[in-house]
């Protein structure tokens, strides 16, 4: 026999005794904030990721201000947004992203309770290696994109689309469990939420 | 002391000689206090998580009940997504398998994001025999593969390592692995997570094969789910053109939606926060993003023998979180390595024997690692009754040895904890009358203890089930110096031949 069927026939003679479960266990609920948006931008904060609010008129003014001078900066080619210093993703090789200062994505949504954002990789966010490789991450949120809890985000997401799930800025505690912030994702997250 | 678990001492032996190290003893003390507090906080800020809990549970249980027709979809549904599924009975053929899709694209390296089912198999010495270098990329692993050393944690796997000892092993050993370390380096955290950084840079930007594990599988919609901190596992995912995903088969989530009570639990009970840093999930290969040629290796290696145990089955349950060796007196005073296994702590000493069944002497001395006081279930997110299986592995070890001819250790241990548990009266005072011990009194013996509580109830207090736990104090003396008693003598007669 092959280790598949070996391996089913080995599951299926353990669980001789046990009654499936056909129906999905139903999630309890999640937390319902009063102040979604200003929930979401407090927990954000708490990892020390920099959180602004902004119109969406001020949008281009404050991406231009939250990244490094003079920095080189990949988009995905579905930004909607001219930034300054940017280099549209072509495909770019790891070592040519590990040359640029930064990178400005969208995100698919964020949820409050965890002050996390998802990005699904779609054409405004791009391929996920342009928003690991470079060391700052300026990440562009709608009010409208803001859900309250996880159970929220899971209905929302398409489970077949490569997700991100991101909360803070890349961190470690595994030297006497001080945490560090930035290890190998951008050391500098900036969040902005539009209103 | 390298590379492997095999040939450790048992228990007792190895826990007296970990007990003898005031270094790794204030480490452990330091760092297991340090995430008792944060867990403490995250989870006393969850009205429902008691209800959490419950769903958690129920959503594992629901994989594993059913689980040869999850894994027959997620077969399925990995492969509609273009991933290659390999199925291994044991380590053996799960390392065959990776090390020939490593051979095969003609790699002498491959970068690798923390995964304890790639402990358990020894994937890098296969790798190694191969070759092939296996670079792990967790700071914490990085520390342990550089240092020559073994985990000790599920978490941090260097918990037993401080700042000084770590500058050290980087400056010595970085510039062997590649990078060096800079010439100033201090024992700053920062700076010693810049050094990972920098050395580990170059490994991901050239690596052509990434392996890495699972901490979840959706059946539903063939789904990975690998949660981190570091952003290694992102890298590991996303750059290299080849990724191998080693998963237990016991890893299976039903449906997307049922990942949520998971996710909630998880990074609270964990790392003690809200979320962690950075969670990926995909399935198979996603065109012009990532890996575009992607393996699932579905690992056994013991999982159907523990399936197979009615009682034990809900180990398989376990979503590494390690709050239990947060929690655990035992695990505090011994650290990670006294247990011989990837798997340490009051989930190690049920998992290891349920996975590799009774009869090898490491192995039969685990279930005898705890005081039953019942703090690791009060805390597991998935509700795994520790304590119960405990008792119940016991027995079974005394059964294992029943015919042998002279009583072995374990049998007159066992007596003592018969003896023991032969009288309510007699249980009370050896063990602490929390209300997990008068649990499984009432279970194996219908009785309650002054003090019992129904398994299910909601404690009293702000931080409902936690309180109790964290503010446990350690066994008392007596009862744990007669445990240590019973089994350093069996630890000395086991020692001698390894
Ligand atoms: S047994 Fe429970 S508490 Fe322990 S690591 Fe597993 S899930 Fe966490």
């Amino acid at each position: 026999m092959s280790a598949r069927d070996d391996i089913l026939a080995a599951v299926r003679a353990a669980l001789a005794d046990a009654t499936p479960e056909p129906s999905p266990v139903v999630s309890p609920v999640g937390v319902v904030p009063n102040d979604l948006v200003g929930l979401f931008a407090e927990r954000v904060a708490d990892y020390r990721a920099v959180v602004e609010r902004c119109s969406v008129a001020d949008l281009p003014a404050r991406v231009a201000a939250a990244l490094p001078p003079g920095a080189r900066v990949v988009v995905p080619s579905g930004l909607g947004l001219d930034v300054p210093g940017q280099v549209v993703d072509t495909g770019l090789s790891s070592a040519e992203l590990d040359a640029l200062d930064a990178v400005v994505t969208r995100a698919a949504l964020g949820i409050a309770e965890t002050g996390t954002i998802v990005l699904d990789h779609g054409p405004d966010q791009g391929r996920r290696a342009i928003s690991l490789v470079p060391d700052v991450h300026v990440c562009i949120v709608t009010e409208d994109q803001v859900v309250a809890d996880v159970p929220d985000a899971m209905g929302r997401l398409d489970p077949s689309r490569a997700l991100t799930w991101i909360s803070g800025p890349s961190a470690t505690s595994d030297i006497e469990l001080d945490r560090v912030e930035g290890v190998h994702g951008p050391r500098t997250l900036q969040v902005l939420v539009v209103r | 002391m390298t590379g492997t678990f095999v040939g450790m001492p048992a228990f007792p032996v190895a826990a007296r000689e970990a007990l003898g190290d005031t270094q790794l003893r204030h480490n452990l003390a330091h760092a297991t206090g340090v995430i008792r507090a944060k867990r403490a906080a995250v989870v006393g800020e969850v009205d429902n998580w008691e209800d959490l809990r419950l769903a958690g549970a129920a959503v594992k249980e629901r994989a594993l009940t059913d689980l040869a027709t999850h894994l027959e979809e997620l077969e399925r549904m990995l492969v509609a997504h273009g991933a290659t599924v390999h199925w291994a009975r044991d380590a053996a053929e799960a390392n065959a398998i990776v090390v020939g899709i490593a051979q095969g694209h003609g790699v002498d390296e491959v970068v690798k994001v923390k995964s304890m089912v790639t402990q358990e198999i020894d994937l890098n010495g296969a790798l190694a025999a191969a070759g092939i270098a296996a670079w792990e990329t967790d700071l914490a692993e990085l520390i342990v593969q550089l240092g020559g050393d073994l985990p000790s944690h599920i978490l941090v796997p260097a918990i037993h390592r401080n700042r000084a000892e770590v500058r050290e092993i980087f400056l010595r050993e970085m510039g062997g692995a590649g990078r060096p370390a800079p010439a100033d380096l201090t024992d700053e955290p920062a700076m010693l997570a810049a050094a990972a950084r920098a050395h580990l840079r170059e490994k991901f930007l050239r690596a052509k094969v990434g392996v890495s594990g699972a901490n979840f599988a959706v059946s539903e919609t063939g789904t990975l789910v690998v949660v981190e901190s570091e952003g290694n596992g992102r890298m590991c995912l996303t750059l290299p053109e080849v990724l191998v995903s080693v998963v237990g088969i016991e890893k299976v989530v039903p449906t997307w939606a049922e990942l949520d009570p998971l996710l909630r639990l998880l990074p609270r009970s964990s790392t003690g926060e809200r979320m962690n840093p950075y969670t990926s999930t995909w399935s198979g290969v996603t065109p012009g993003d990532g890996p575009q040629e992607v393996h699932v290796v579905l690992l056994d290696n013991g999982r159907t023998r523990a399936l197979a145990d009615s009682v034990g089955r809900q180990a398989l349950r376990c979503i590494r979180c390690s709050a239990c060796l947060n929690v655990c007196p035992v695990y505090e005073r011994t650290g990670g390595h006294a247990y011989g296994s990837v798997y340490p702590g009051p989930i190690g000493a049920i998992l290891n024997p349920l996975m590799q069944g009774t009869g090898d002497k490491q192995v039969d001395s685990l279930p005898y690692a705890s005081s039953l006081c019942g703090a690791c279930f009060e805390v597991c997110p998935v509700r795994i009754d520790i304590p119960e299986v405990l008792v119940h592995l016991r027995s079974k070890v005394v059964d294992a040895h029943r015919s042998d001819t002279v009583p072995s250790a374990e049998a007159v241990a066992m007596k003592g904890v018969a003896w023991t548990f032969s009288d309510a009266r007699r249980l009370a005072r050896a063990e602490r009358a929390s209300g997990v011990a008068g649990r499984v009194m009432k279970r194996m013996f219908g009785v309650t203890l002054p003090g019992g509580r129904a398994a299910s109830g909601k404690l009293p207090g702000p931080d409902g089930g936690w309180t109790s736990a964290r503010d446990l104090p350690a066994p008392p003396a007596e009862s744990f110096r007669a445990w240590w008693q019973r089994v350093g003598r069996l630890g000395r007669q086991g020692g001698g031949e390894s």
